[in-house]
């Protein structure tokens, strides 16, 4: 009898061949993981010089001025916050109501081809947008919706001032179309997952079908559809082409939805190439820091939601 | 209880098996005997699997799986530290419990799937049909070679990865409850290749149905689990022995349907 | 007596809540499928009339002179989107088959954060990060750093959905190759990713959808160009950015263009989606044999 028990450790990739295909496969995984952080690092490279000159003040200042170098952050920080609210309080009231209706109530005749069109909205490009948003939203606003809007709430200063068609809520609205898909499609998911018995316990005790969407259902989905609106968010925080043909480009901050604004993303856009001095470059830069980091807190808190009811599959 | 016979072509020492540190087998020493069927049985959860899936070397490729004694082949350690396990299982071949022919691949190329490469066409087509009629599907398939397996009954899918196997001229089969997923006749055909297929090979089967065991295996291995869920053996003798006079008590609980 | 019939008046009246709370989901539902149906119509409408043999294979015009096409922007698309996955197939399926492999532990459990963090970074920032390596330090524009910038954009879901596929495959398919000696390699492979292959090249379709269309890192990466420019260390027309930038110029006919190109678009996303479904659905059913 041996005391000691001889354990076998097993290596599984022994013969050569298996040793060269461990080795490409960790080098593959190496170069996506360098490339990840190669990002990050390189946006931090590119915005020090701005940020050792403006520091914590380039958040909070409001001056955006190429010409004399001074760079505030605040306008676009302003814009971009803005916009996306505006976007997600629509698409999130929207969205929810189309999923709980697609999960729960439509037939299948109705309920594939409606989440199949949904699903292909989430498939048309950022700039197919924008040129819908210019021609066609813009004007429409100008005209017919904004007005409208004034004569209901003009008197709070949100609708107040001229409409020039594009600005704050234009580009909102835009954005709200571009992410209704991620809050429908993901929220419908979370509701199909719910437990069938938990339904079935609020229908044995008298509720009818829509009582038990909304007092059963939901609250039982709630953190998984708050997931959905973050990451929505997130998809709203850093969208680029769209908002800029239809916010205005104006880095003001105004009281009323219909002002032209500007978002982080947009100015890097419009303004890169055109970016002359190194200080400026880097401004610019550093706004696409910001956008990376901000981004970044709210996907991984929406996908940890988001995992916390789905289990390990991801999104 | 049997000891470890000299000059048999398959024999385990001491063996033990673990998944990370929940130890499954334990201290298994037996000798297959050459050119026939050893039958394993016991009832589920005792670690037939995990015993018959350490004589080829797949145990390890689970997560954290470690074995501890020895296999011999041929009187080597399949587990020696200068042996290839690819070679040991080129040597031993394995038929799982669910047929599990490669989905991709067509009927002829999973026959051929580790023929020796270097083959031209006719070299492939003759090796594929040895293969298969070895395990009795040639007269069924030689019309859809080119076919997808998926297509196939569970028995013939069954007879293919048996194919398989044999194409790559092992000299131990390893089959883990072959007929687990058939239906009654599918089991017939299977057995009956089972005992032709003795005549060329060294087979370990396990199988957790003990008629079948009396029909297709000259020895029989008894395994249960102990009180703390570790997998032991209790005995190995000829089967018709076993079934008979079993040694242990614990046998004939079993084979007279007391627990299992 | 009057306290049943209290009781079926309220009855009543939950009845009639309930059907508008429906009505209202229903409406919201088909707000959302409405408004894909008036972008779709305006930009079929309007773009329709833009498309013809010369707006397909001619150059542009300068800006007066009518006519004139995109030509080299679709040209130009394909060539970065072919770079493009020319790199990120590779990485990505690398990368898919270790964490489906090796899938426990902390450096694979970070592997798959940075992948989902860079799932939900905005493609300017990429464009940056692209600008910063490739643009740059060379001192000119370039469709390679375009390339780059999308490879960037297509790897998550590559990555994620190769895992996931090679991970479907049963652990018996894997254990029947191993079984009859074949190398870990041979089996993955030669066995395993085929296997895999239809869910893989659906991620590969969805994840070139995703880019087609993709013009914000395109502004200092590709840049574009007026030619018919086939050199990818030079900058190069891009369909997206050409929509852009003819869409929020003054010119008419640009702008007429722009819808035209967009309707390329769509039709390119919508044609790419719908052979990942049809994809998909070959993948599901060789799964469930
Ligand atoms: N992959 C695994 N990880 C951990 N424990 C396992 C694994 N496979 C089997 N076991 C355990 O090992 C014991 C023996 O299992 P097995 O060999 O499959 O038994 P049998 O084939 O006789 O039914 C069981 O208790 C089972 O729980
Ligand atoms: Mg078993």
């Amino acid at each position: 009898m041996t005391a000691e028990p001889r354990f076998r450790r097993v290596a599984r990739f022994v013969s050569p061949a298996d040793r060269g295909f461990a080795a490409v496969v960790y080098a593959g995984s190496i170069l996506f993981a360098l490339l990840i952080v190669g990002l990050f690092v390189e946006l931090v490279l590119g915005s020090w010089p701005s940020i050792v000159k403006f520091g914590p003040a380039f958040i909070f200042s409001s001056s955006w001025d190429p010409i004399t170098s001074k760079f505030g952050a605040l306008p676009m920080i302003f814009g971009t916050v803005m916009t996306s609210l505006i976007a997600i309080v629509l698409a999130a009231f929207i969205g929810i109501m189309a999923a709980v209706f697609l999960a729960d109530f439509a037939p299948r005749w109705l309920g594939q081809p409606l989440s199949f069109l949904i699903e292909l909205l989430a498939a048309v490009p950022s700039v197919v947008y924008g040129l819908w948003g210019l021609f066609v939203l813009a004007p429409f606003m100008r005209t017919t919706l904004g007005p409208a809007l004034q004569h209901v709430l003009g008197w709070t200063p949100l609708f107040s001032g001229p409409i020039y068609g594009v600005g704050l809520l234009t580009g909102g609205i835009i954005l709200a179309l571009m992410i209704v898909p991620t809050v429908t499609a993901i929220s419908r998911d979370v509701i199909v997952a719910i437990p069938r018995d938990l339904r079935e316990a609020s229908m044995a005790l008298g509720s009818t079908k829509w009582e038990t969407a909304m007092r059963v259902v939901l609250p039982a989905a709630r953190v998984g559809i708050f997931g959905a609106c973050v990451l929505a968010l997130g998809r709203a925080l850093g969208e680029t082409i769209a908002v800029t043909m239809v916010i205005g480009n104006r880095p003001e901050i105004s009281s009323s939805l219909f002002a032209p604004s500007y978002t982080l993303a947009s100015v890097i856009a419009n303004e890169f190439t055109e970016a002359t001095t190194s200080i400026y470059t880097s401004a610019l830069i550093e706004l696409g820091l910001i956008l990376f980091l901000v981004s970044m807190v709210v996907n991984a808190l929406a996908r940890l939601m988001i995992w916390s009811v789905r289990g390990s599959e991801r999104v | 209880m049997s000891t470890v016979a000299a000059g048999e072509l398959l024999a385990t020492q001491e063996l033990s098996a673990y998944y990370g540190s929940r130890q499954a087998v334990a201290d298994v020493t037996i000798a297959f005997r050459r050119k026939a069927v050893t039958a394993l049985i016991g009832p589920s959860g005792c670690g037939k699997t995990t015993l018959l899936r350490c004589l080829n070397r797949i145990h390890e490729i689970n997560f954290d799986a470690r074995v501890q004694g020895s296999v011999l082949l041929d009187g080597q350690d399949i587990y020696g530290g200068d042996m290839d396990p690819m070679a040991i299982r080129r040597r031993i071949g394995m038929v799982f419990q669910r047929p599990n022919p490669f989905p991709t691949l067509s009927i002829l190329d999973n026959a051929i799937a580790c023929a020796p490469k270097g083959l031209n066409r006719r070299g492939k087509l003759e090796a594929a049909e040895r293969a298969l009629r070895s395990a009795a599907l040639w007269d069924e398939v030689k019309d859809k070679l080119k076919t997808s397996p998926l297509r196939l009954s569970g028995g013939q899918q069954q007879r293919l990865c048996i194919a398989r196997a044999v194409a790559a001229q092992p000299e131990v089969l390893l089959m883990d409850e072959p007929t687990a997923s058939l239906d009654p006749i599918a089991t017939a055909v299977i057995e009956e290749l089972m005992s032709s297929l003795c005549k060329e090979f060294t087979i370990v089967a396990v199988t957790h149905n003990m008629q079948q065991a009396a029909r297709v295996s000259s020895v029989t291995a008894f395994m249960l689990a102990d009180e703390t869920g570790i997998g032991r053996l209790i005995e190995a003798d000829d089967t018709g022995k076993l079934f008979t006079k079993p040694s242990d008590r614990r046998t004939e609980d079993y084979i007279s349907g007391r627990f299992g | 007596m009057a306290q049943s019939a209290s009781r079926n008046r309220n009855l009543a009246r939950r009845r009639i809540i309930g059907g508008l709370g429906v009505g209202v989901a229903l409406t919201c539902a088909v707000i959302g499928a409405v408004c894909l149906l008036i972008i779709l119509g305006y930009v079929i409408v309007q773009g329709a009339g833009a498309i013809n043999r010369d707006f397909l294979t001619q150059l542009p015009h300068p800006v007066g002179v009518p006519g004139g096409g995109v030509g080299n922007g679709i040209l130009g698309t394909f060539i970065i989107l072919g770079l493009a996955t020319a790199m990120a197939v590779p990485i990505g399926l690398l990368t898919g088959i270790y964490l489906s492999l090796f899938g426990r532990g902390p450096i694979p459990e970070g592997l798959r954060f940075l992948s989902d963090v860079l799932s939900g970074v905005p493609s300017i920032a990429i464009g940056l990060f692209a600008y910063a390596v490739l643009v740059a330090p060379l001192r000119h524009f370039s469709a390679f750093s375009a390339s780059f910038a999308f490879m960037m954009l297509m790897l998550p879901l590559l990555v994620r959905t190769s895992e996931q596929a090679i991970r479907s495959v049963p652990q018996t398919v894997r254990e029947g190759a191993l079984a009859l000696g074949m190398s870990n390699f041979r089996a993955t492979v030669q066995i395993v990713i085929p296997t895999a292959m239809p869910a893989i090249i659906t991620a590969l379709l969805l994840a070139i959808a995703r880019v087609i269309g993709e013009t914000a890192p395109l502004l200092f990466t590709a840049f574009g160009s007026q030619f018919w420019e086939t050199n990818p260390n030079k900058p190069m027309a891009v369909l997206a950015l050409q929509v852009f930038t003819y869409a929020i110029s003054p010119y008419p006919n640009w702008q007429a263009q722009a819808w035209g190109g967009a309707l390329l678009l769509i039709g390119a996303v919508f044609v790419l989606s719908l052979g990942a479904r049809l994809m998909l659905r070959r993948a599901m059913r060789g799964l469930e044999a």
